[in-house]
């Protein structure tokens, strides 16, 4: 099948405009018979399933936690991005769209991307008039912060707390549709299959984590907006729910899994401590507009740090490597997540990493405290040099933007950052690649959608910080509530989809099948002790650098431990009961699955772009010596991989990506 | 640390559960308590027993999923933290460590520690909202400027996680501190100010069917709560309440 991204003609700015003009629309009294399931209720989900609610389809939302407002989304931390330019400093709807195509290193689709920040906008008015308390200047107006990979102020932000008051936020309207019986909400419940009858996406199967009850939902239209994959290396900042089921089994079923090597390494992250550890958590990255990165100069200072015998503090500027600011000087601090990473990753490779594990790096605040405390001594019309003062007076300011991310540290390192530098290293934080989706964000397989961090669309290799969540309520709030009406207007004669058809019938046995399998395994190991090798397989030769050879072994490694998986693990209870263990056994048979496409993927895409980096492919000299080299005359398309059995016999397809409206250029930061 | 865990097992609703001793040894004070637990099931399914279940996800304290009463304080002995967030340097060597599930007649125990917390969606479906559909005709954002200490404000009272400690805490399992906080939230807005009377009084009332009980000002829950959603919080809605039954 050829892939038709099916973007609509005309000048980009009216791309979207004119679509919207054009679409055939479904009745107020047709809506009404018409159902459509939303799997997932973050950010992306819970919008889409309210706004569809309020047009007035019948919706069914699935998530697997105890409710809605626990998805993940509410862990993120930093802001929305949205081309208000309130701050007046030169942004638009051209400058989001271009700094996020070029964020995103030249790997994503343009047109989606134009209308992506095109929404923005309306994303802030929307959120506001839901009663989400977005952080304010004394004036009442709204304030912002800078983001990394951009020169604008243009991320709006609730303290650390962002995604969770967005997600409270599309909550709030989902409980609004609930109460007037227009969703039927389905907590604690997982997808476990899509089911396709003739050819178009008309129900899904779930468990009933509570109960085990296998169940059959049927729908004219089915969409996934069930969160990354990040979980796929054991340890991400992702909540220990977050998996690729959902979208495992929608490629099963036929949809194409879009570029699943592109993942974030999130710069500034909590080092990992030992062999317990169970997740990692982010320190935000609204923490660079303030922090400084940097590692000692000197082996014998770093050697000393490690020994507890000198305090970073007392270390010398001038003995201080601000590596960042020394090797990009026109975004310092803030160059994109992955630029950072390599960073620190290089430095740490080379031995000055600066705790007991040499992997880590500061993030230090004590200037930035020192400059707020003058302004604040300044504009109370008190003694600036007065340092305890000061220092004093700047410590109120930072609490008031990051209290809840030191907080966390501290109960985390048991180290007061207000005091002494962060110590943070890179970590898996996000994955770009998902579903293939169209411009409609339709997936290859007819009537089923995709949207969020689930689908591939937005982010190329590499996504710029708030950008996701501005992605998860554009999805969800404008544009699929417009896509879907169009495929839905030729379903308004079909009536309701039975479910005891056989294809219904075929899926549930699919499900009932692999779970006895599981339950009667009777192995010797526990799912744990399968998804933790599985992660340091991913982060040793599919982390934040890969090579050729590395990537083989990867490939075989994860097929050798799928194998060993299904012969050996061990799942304690039945499936009539909740059972944790049986639900993560699941996902991490399909992380397995997952795992291998992944590193087949980063194999077949010999060039460094974003977040994917090739140590075969980097610039040999002139300026950009040492950085990630792109080639875009081989590898300008996004890979869509057809399942087929096996990940091993996964086909490869290619949308290739034409740049008529931003020139293809090296991402320079320096 | 080598610790003795009194752990609630509970099989099913139905189940009438008890206590069970579990003994776990070289617990690292950098643990987690959930991480700790993650140790004891590993060796709970290698010794081929069923695993302890318990709520968790994000572990940052920030879902609000993780939900347990330890050594009989919610969220445990620690102060404005989670259960995801405790760490095991707070306890000591040869410790005993009392693990039960958040009770209350509106928390059904659904397995061992896990309990079904549905009772708080329902308060927020009878009024947890601003009526606005999303289409995003709305007017600009910066049309409605909101003075920065009422936004802070309402702010605070939004960073409700909705774990359900206050009720845990609580002598009389009154859920006053969780609604307090979402009738604040849109009562200091303008935004919310429109639908204030209609709010106040539908998730007060669904509050009283679900089986919370009333509040008698013990002040538990504030002490508890992860979050430090204040006592204010409940004062106001109180004021929301005698204002809006005295116009309805
Ligand atoms: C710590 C952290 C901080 C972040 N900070 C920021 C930030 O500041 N700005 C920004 O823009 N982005 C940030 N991000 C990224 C952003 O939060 C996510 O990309 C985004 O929230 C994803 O939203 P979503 O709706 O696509 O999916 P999620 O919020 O992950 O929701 C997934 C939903 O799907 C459901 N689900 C999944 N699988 C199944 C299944 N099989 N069956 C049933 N239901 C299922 C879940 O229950 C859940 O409801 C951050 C991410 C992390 C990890
Ligand atoms: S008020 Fe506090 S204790 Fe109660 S649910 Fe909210 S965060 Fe939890
Ligand atoms: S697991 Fe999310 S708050 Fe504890």
């Amino acid at each position: 099948m050829a892939l038709d991204s099916k973007i609509p003609k005309g000048p980009i700015a009216d791309k979207w405009t004119n679509y919207k003009n054009h679409i055939d629309l479904v009745n107020p009294a047709n809506k009404r018979n018409i159902d459509v399931i939303v799997v997932g209720t973050g950010l992306a989900g819970g919008s889409a399933a309210a706004t569809l609610a309020e047009l007035g389809y019948n919706v069914k939302a699935f998530c697997f936690q105890d409710s809605p407002r626990r998805a993940h989304s509410i862990a993120a931390q930093g802001g929305i991005n949205a081309a208000k330019n309130y701050q007046g400093d030169g942004d638009s709807t051209y400058r989001l769209f271009y700094d996020t195509v070029k964020g995103g290193d030249y790997r994503s689709r343009e047109a989606n991307v134009y209308r992506l920040a095109e929404v923005s906008a309306n994303i802030i008015d929307q959120c506001v008039a839901q009663g989400v308390p977005f952080a304010r200047e004394y004036g009442g107006l709204l304030d912002n912060r800078s983001f990394g990979g951009v020169l604008v102020s243009r991320t709006f932000y609730a303290a650390g707390q962002t995604g969770q008051q967005l997600l409270l936020g599309a909550y709030s309207a989902m409980n609004r549709q609930i109460g007037r019986g227009k969703i039927k909400m389905y907590n604690r419940h997982e997808m476990l299959d899509v089911v396709v009858v003739g050819g178009k996406a008309r129900g899904i199967i779930t468990r009933n984590l509570i109960t085990g009850e296998i169940e059959r939902h049927s729908a004219h239209a089915v969409v996934l907006g069930t969160g990354g994959y990040g979980n796929v290396f054991f340890l991400s900042t992702n909540a220990m729910g977050s998996n690729v089921t959902a979208a495992w089994k929608a490629h099963k079923r036929g949809a194409y899994f879009a570029n699943p090597c592109y993942t974030q390494i999130h710069p500034t992250c909590i080092p990992v401590s030992g062999d317990h550890q169970s997740k990692l958590t982010l320190m935000s990255e609204s923490l660079r507009n303030d922090g400084r990165i940097w590692v000692p100069k000197k082996m014998e200072d770093v050697l000393a740090i490690r020994n507890k015998t000198l305090k970073p503090k007392d270390l010398a500027e001038e003995d201080r490597d601000y590596y960042l600011e020394r090797r990009y000087p026109a975004f310092g601090n803030l160059v994109p997540r992955d630029v950072a990473s390599r960073a620190a990753k290089e430095r740490c490779d080379a031995g000055f990493g600066v705790n007991a594990t040499g992997e880590a790096v500061f993030l230090d605040f004590a200037s930035a405290i020192t400059r707020y405390g003058k302004e604040q001594a300044t504009v109370r019309h008190l003694d600036v040099n007065d340092a305890a003062l000061v220092k004093k007076l700047g410590q109120e300011v930072v609490k008031n933007k990051y209290g809840n991310l030191f907080q966390m540290y501290e109960k985390i390192v048991d180290q007061d950052p207000y005091e002494t530098p962060m110590m943070i290293y890179p970590a898996v934080h996000y994955t770009m690649g998902g579903v293939w989706v169209d411009y409609n964000l339709m997936t290859t397989v007819p009537g089923l959608y995709c949207i969020g961090e689930a689908n591939f669309s937005d982010h190329g290799a590499n996504r710029l910080g708030a950008s996701a969540l501005m992605q998860g309520l554009a999805d969800g709030y404008f544009v699929l509530p417009y896509t879907i009406g169009d495929y839905l207007s030729k379903d308004i004669r079909t009536g309701k989809i039975p479910t005891n058809t056989p294809e219904f019938d075929e899926a549930e046995k699919n499900v009932r099948d692999r779970i006895n399998h599981l339950i009667n395994n009777n192995g010797t190991h526990s799912v744990d002790h399968f998804h933790k090798k599985l992660g340091k397989i991913m982060w040793d030769k599919v982390g934040m650098s890969r090579n050729a050879q590395g990537l083989k072994e990867a490939i075989s490694e994860i097929k050798a431990l799928r194998e060993e998986f299904w012969k050996d693990v061990k799942v304690p209870g039945t499936n009539e009961e909740f059972n944790e263990e049986l639900a993560k056994a699941g996902r991490v048979a399909d992380f397995l699955e997952l795992g291998e496409l992944f590193a087949k993927d980063a194999l077949m895409r010999e060039e460094s772009c974003g977040g994917h980096f090739r140590e075969e492919s980097v610039e040999q000299d002139g300026e950009q010596k040492g950085e990630a080299k792109r080639d875009d005359e081989n590898f300008a398309f996004v890979a869509a991989w057809e399942y087929k059995g096996e990940p091993s016999d996964a086909v490869l397809h290619k949308e290739e990506l034409e740049f008529v409206d931003i020139e293809l250029k090296q991402r320079s930061y320096k | 640390m080598n610790l003795t865990l009194k752990i609630w097992r509970q099989k099913n609703k139905d189940d009438k559960g008890k206590l069970v001793d579990y003994k776990i040894n070289e617990v690292s004070p950098d643990m987690s308590f959930l991480e700790m637990l993650d140790v004891l099931n590993e060796q709970l399914i290698n010794k081929g027993e069923d695993p302890v279940a318990f709520d968790h996800d994000c572990r940052e304290g920030i879902c609000g999923m993780c939900s347990l009463f330890i050594n009989g304080q919610a969220h445990g002995p620690d102060r404005g933290i989670t259960t995801c967030q405790l760490h095991m340097r707070m306890f000591k060597d040869e410790d005993t460590i009392f693990i039960e599930p958040f009770r209350a007649t509106a928390f059904p125990v659904i397995k061992d520690l896990v309990v079904d917390r549905t009772s708080f969606d329902r308060i927020q479906h009878a009024g947890g909202f601003i009526s606005v559909n999303t289409s995003g005709n709305t007017i600009d954002a910066n049309a409605i400027p909101v003075n920065k200490h009422d936004a802070d404000e309402a702010f605070e009272a939004a960073t409700c996680i909705g774990c359900g400690a206050c009720v845990a805490s609580c002598k009389n399992s009154s859920a006053m501190l969780f609604v307090g906080a979402k009738v604040s939230q849109f009562a200091l807005l303008p935004q919310g100010k429109v639908e204030a009377t209609d709010r106040v009084l539908n998730m007060v009332k669904q509050m009283d069917e679900e089986g919370f009980g009333n509040c008698t000002n013990t002040g538990a829950c504030e002490i508890e709560c992860p979050k430090g959603i204040s006592l204010e919080n409940i004062a106001r809605m109180n004021r929301e309440y005698l204002s809006a039954s005295l116009k309805g």
